[in-house]
């Protein structure tokens, strides 16, 4: 088999550890491990079961409801469904180019919005991990715990997070679910008060996001072994870049490398993407696998996400965040592609960085408070909007027929890119950590950890207090099973079967 | 209620709540309510169309019988009881089945913000849909050019019954079926927009007190956040507009509060 792990070779004969959260909105995973009776691991899964039914919602709609609708989609990043969506139905009403000002709108609250989700992401679900320990005690390893320990940088994590809603909301006129960005452009640009209120609090956002580089550089000079061999797989990379070859979430094309470094494709333009990403099925998953076409289905497995895209790029164009990325390449003293997922939470905050240099430019940008906001031209029946999400890169592909109904959707999200990704990467934890041994709830977050690095979302990876419900099953050879274990809170306890 | 109108003197008067409200022979309770500034709650009432009475939100007591206020003469002496917990209620539970029959999903929907139904709730404080939604399925109709109709947000008010026959001359709409299965149909014999007069000018594309009857293609050109009702509650925003000042957005001022 091509993927070590994926395969028990006779799979009736072991015991079966599943680690099964309840389900969020956008999809919830759960992680089956096969054992047998000496503890050893013959299969690691992560099964994600995606919300699908969604295409069932958006077939049929008006096209000008979609950029609303799919905000549903994801509860910590809905703003780029949003701005997938309108950059995909931008073509339909024929806007090849939005207005300046509709741009610099819009790329204003997608930073805003990368801004909330990786300070998120890192302060609030991955920081108790890291500074804690993986295995260390449940009851203090979540966000309480780090209020307590380290109170400045949960509360610079709670201020991050707020500035970026705050542009979200000035933005997209709500805080969620907001309908600033519409197919053509946007419905509202920013006012000189708005402005002025968001330029405000930037020189604290760029002290506090220092202290969170250097928290975690701080972090990982203890522990550099642990953080470059955790999980890690080489796999080629994929994202969005600029024209110009530099870091761009917001616009431009579609580059990939090899685990190496070498150039896949570059330049693809976006409404092409299916000339390159093919997707595959496995009976196992719900979750499709896709996979670059000219590596076959086994071999073109990617990483998307921060760590891919800090990479991928040639170069970030704000010094701060160009500063940063330069110190996590030089941990690789070969110059080898990092392919190590704890450096997805450096790569998060090279990219927070990016973010507040970014909106700084913005801010500064008069054009922000312009009033040509919509543009248009002739109809076109399909169209494709990329973008790079928090969590990586997302694709909507919609087509529309003359009566103004979607008629078909693909969505292709960043969970789904990393499909492979994270199930290689908890395959290798579950070598590195799991095999053999007693298994108990601090080696079971090893799993969650290594998840945790590329996606949030996932409910399984999501323990916002340390509180998620987790299940853990032991099956016997004949699939019934013997034993549950159930995670609450800080407890694991066994309930009967 | 802020804006109380001065009262005519010599009008004859019921009581509301205990107010004095002045009327005019032959107007309803609901009419001289609403010029004297009182705000009872409605869907299916319009003040251009002739009282219809089939929503039943606007049920008030009259001298302790349930009554529809905007079907109800108004006559001297009436003791009228309107915010009182149980009609409160009442109207509550009659929301949230209208909620229940349709598909009315707030968040993604370009009319929230100038919806009746959505101001209404707001107003009579209904948090939840409550009971369990039916999520009616009925294909839009799409056909016509301009307009867009979306049948699973139908609350059966007849408004653009009444003001495409009575106005605009056209009979574009019509109801069939009876209870549960009552729907709006489209009056042409391929049962399609399309193959009607409807023309976007028309009164009736005013008046829907939901999202059924929608212009194409102007979709959430209007901020959500700055639309009439999430400007005012919807009580006073009828009160201002029938008093000669609108609030809101001029394109939303079509229609009754929209
Ligand atoms: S379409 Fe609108 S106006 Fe017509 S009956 Fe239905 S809710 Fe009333
Ligand atoms: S408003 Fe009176 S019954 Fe509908």
């Amino acid at each position: 088999m091509a993927f070590p792990l994926e395969k028990a070779e006779d799979p009736t004969k072991l015991r079966r550890v599943a680690i099964d959260p309840v389900s969020r909105v956008e999809g919830h995973g759960k992680v089956t491990i096969l054992l047998d009776d000496a503890g050893k691991i013959h299969q690691v899964r992560l099964h994600i079961v995606e919300f699908r039914g969604f295409e069932r919602f958006i077939l049929g709609r008006p096209y000008w409801e979609v950029p609303v609708m799919v905000q549903r989609l994801c509860g910590i990043c809905p703003v780029s469904h949003h701005l997938a969506a309108s950059k995909a139905l931008d073509l339909v009403v024929g806007a090849k180019r939005v207005t300046h000002t509709a741009e610099l709108v819009r790329r204003l609250m997608h930073y805003g919005q990368i801004l909330q989700s990786h300070a998120l992401h890192f302060y609030h679900l991955a920081s108790p991990d890291l500074l804690f320990g993986f295995g260390s005690a449940v009851a203090t390893r979540n966000v309480v715990g780090v209020l307590a320990a380290f109170p400045e940088l949960a509360r610079q994590g709670v201020l991050l997070r707020k500035y970026g809603q705050e542009i979200i909301r000035l933005t997209a006129g709500k805080r969620v679910h907001g309908t600033g960005s519409v197919p053509g452009g946007v419905n509202k640009s920013l006012t000189a008060a708005e402005r002025d209120e968001l330029l405000a609090p930037l020189p604290d956002v760029k002290q506090w996001l220092r202290s969170g580089l250097a928290a975690l550089t701080g972090l990982y000079g203890q522990n550099r072994e642990q953080y470059d061999s955790f999980g890690t797989v080489p796999s080629s990379l994929l994202s969005l870049v600029g024209r110009q070859g530099q870091l761009d979430l917001y616009d431009g094309v579609l580059r990939a490398r090899d685990q190496y470094g070498k150039i896949i494709f570059d330049g693809l333009d976006p409404q092409q993407y299916r000339s390159q990403l093919k997707e595959n099925v496995r009976s196992w998953s719900y979750m499709k696998f896709p996979f670059i076409g000219s590596l076959g289905p086994e071999a073109g497995w990617y990483k998307v996400g921060p760590l891919a895209r800090i990479q991928n790029c040639d170069v970030i164009d704000t010094p701060l965040a160009e500063e940063a990325r330069q110190g996590l390449l030089a941990t690789s003293p070969t110059r080898q592609l990092i392919h190590a997922p704890l450096h997805y939470h450096w790569a998060r905050l090279i990219e927070m960085v990016h973010a507040a240099e970014v909106i700084e430019n913005l801010l500064h940008d008069q054009d922000l408070l312009g009033d040509q906001l919509m543009a248009s031209g002739p109809r076109a029946i399909a169209g494709v909007g990329i973008i790079e999400a928090p969590r990586g890169t997302l694709i909507h592909h919609y087509e529309v027929d003359e009566q103004d109904l979607v008629t078909m959707c693909n969505l292709i999200v960043s969970t789904t890119h990393n499909n492979q990704a994270m199930n290689e990467a908890i395959r290798q934890v579950a070598r590195q950590y799991l095999d053999g041994q007693e298994l108990t709830e601090g080696l079971l977050n090893h799993i969650e950890v290594a998840i945790r690095a590329y996606d949030p979302c996932l409910s399984c990876a999501t323990h916002a207090l340390g509180k998620m419900p987790l299940q853990v099953e032991f099956v016997d050879p004949a699939g019934k099973v013997v034993q549950r274990l159930v995670r609450d809170g800080e407890n694991l306890a066994a309930v009967s079967a | 209620m802020s804006d109380k109108l001065p009262q005519p003197a010599g009008l004859p008067i019921f009581l509301l709540d205990g107010h004095e409200i002045p009327f005019q022979p032959g107007q309803t309770v609901m009419q001289a309510a609403l010029e004297a500034g009182f705000y009872i709650p409605h869907l299916c009432f319009h003040e251009e169309f002739k009282p219809h009475g089939s929503c039943k939100v606007c049920t008030v007591k009259v001298n302790g019988r349930t009554v529809a206020s905007c079907t109800t003469a108004a006559a001297a002496d009436l003791d009228v009881e309107s915010e009182t917990s149980e009609l409160r209620d009442l109207r509550k539970t009659l929301v949230q089945f209208l909620f229940t029959e349709g598909n009315h999903f707030c968040p993604s929907c370009e009319q929230s913000g100038n919806c009746k139904l959505q101001a209404v709730a707001y107003e009579l404080d209904v948090l939840s849909a409550h009971f369990n939604p039916i999520f009616p399925d009925r294909p839009l109709d799409a056909s016509h050019p301009d307009v867009l109709l979306d049948f699973n947000r139908c609350i059966l008010c007849e408004l653009c019954i009444r003001a495409s026959s009575e106005v605009d001359g056209k009979d574009v709409f019509a109801l069939a079926g009876r209870g549960i299965t009552k729907h709006l149909i489209v009056n042409a014999e391929s049962g399609r927009l399309a193959d009607t007069k409807l023309a976007v000018n028309d009164k009736a594309m005013s008046v829907c007190p939901v999202g059924v009857i929608q212009r194409k293609r102007r979709g959430f050109a209007v901020p959500i956040g700055q639309r009439t009702y999430d400007q005012k509650p919807i009580s006073e925003v009828t009160i201002s507009r029938l008093q000669g000042h609108p609030i809101g957005h001029a394109e939303d001022q079509e229609g009754d509060g929209r």
